[in-house]
């Protein structure tokens, strides 16, 4: 590409379109996580993780589902935004970056699907009369 | 390919001229950590909320694999990952409060305010030292509750 103008670099490239945005997502998801991850962290430490009936009732609590979910989303949309930096940083080959950029995002919208499901599936399992399994 | 040739302009900072800060270590580490937590505590948290809504069995296999496994012969295999599985977590641990006080002083950082050299090196300091101290006392009472039953 050519240098062009600065007027015309403005207009068309670089960090003149989204920029802004990516930055404030990147904020404000990691104003979700403090909250969320902080609650999730203390949990662990107070659940008795050994004992599947114990975890599986937390979990299918709709509050803490809910706040399961929200964390998901939170926790994955602010990696996505993270590692894409880091992979425009350091990947430089145009062929790998592209490559690397579509691997991250199908880990980070595979991923946060997956665990959705997973939390879906564990709070309205019992609602549903179903045993738990099929993931 | 455009783009990609040598530039003749100068580069900045200088790289053979820099002398390593406390301030470009707690940056680094914020990436590291953040990559760390995104791959492995990403997919441990998936597997485990995977082996939750599986049911007993796959969430007993997958502590067995990740934590301990209670069977009176433990295959060579879980013998490892029993060992690996707590150093990851430890290592996640340590991860999770680096990267929090690592992000809550970029929050100060944003507002504009903690530039000034003396309080930019405290703080980065500050930082690897919380982090240290969190991980050892979390994992302190872990082992306190675990020796206590």
């Amino acid at each position: 590409m050519g240098n062009g103008t600065r007027l015309g670099r403005v207009r068309g490239l670089g960090s003149s379109k989204h920029g802004s945005q990516h930055w404030l997502q990147q904020r404000l998801t990691a104003l979700g996580n403090i909250l969320l991850v902080t609650w999730f962290v203390v949990s662990m430490f107070r659940l008795d993780l050994g004992d599947h009936a114990a975890v599986h009732r937390w979990a299918s609590n709709p509050t803490v589902a809910l706040a399961l979910i929200l964390l998901v989303i939170s926790v994955f949309w602010h990696f996505r935004l993270g590692l894409q930096v880091m992979i425009e940083d350091y990947v430089h080959g145009e062929a790998t970056k592209l490559l690397s950029l579509v691997i991250l995002n199908f880990y980070a919208i595979g991923g946060a699907a997956y665990g959705i499901f997973a939390i879906v599936r564990i709070a309205l399992a019992p609602a549903a009369g179903l045993a738990p399994g099929g993931m | 390919m455009a783009g990609n040739e040598p530039s003749a302009r100068p580069l900045s900072p200088h790289l053979q001229v820099y002398k390593w800060a406390p301030s470009m270590a707690v940056s680094i580490f914020h990436r590291i950590t953040g990559d760390g937590l995104a791959i492995v505590g990403g997919l441990m948290f998936l597997g485990w909320l995977g082996a939750i809504a599986a049911g007993p069995e796959a969430y007993a296999a997958f502590i067995a694999c990740v934590w301990h496994d209670p069977s009176p012969e433990i295959t060579i295999f879980h013998q490892i990952t029993n060992v690996l599985g707590k150093v990851v977590l430890v290592g996640l641990t340590w991860a999770f409060f680096q990267h929090l006080f690592s992000g809550l002083r970029h929050f100060v950082l944003d507002a504009g305010a903690g530039y000034e050299l003396k309080t930019n090196k405290l703080w980065s300091v500050l930082v690897f030292a919380g982090a240290l101290f969190a991980t050892a006392a979390v994992w302190l009472y872990v082992l306190k509750e675990a020796l206590n039953g």
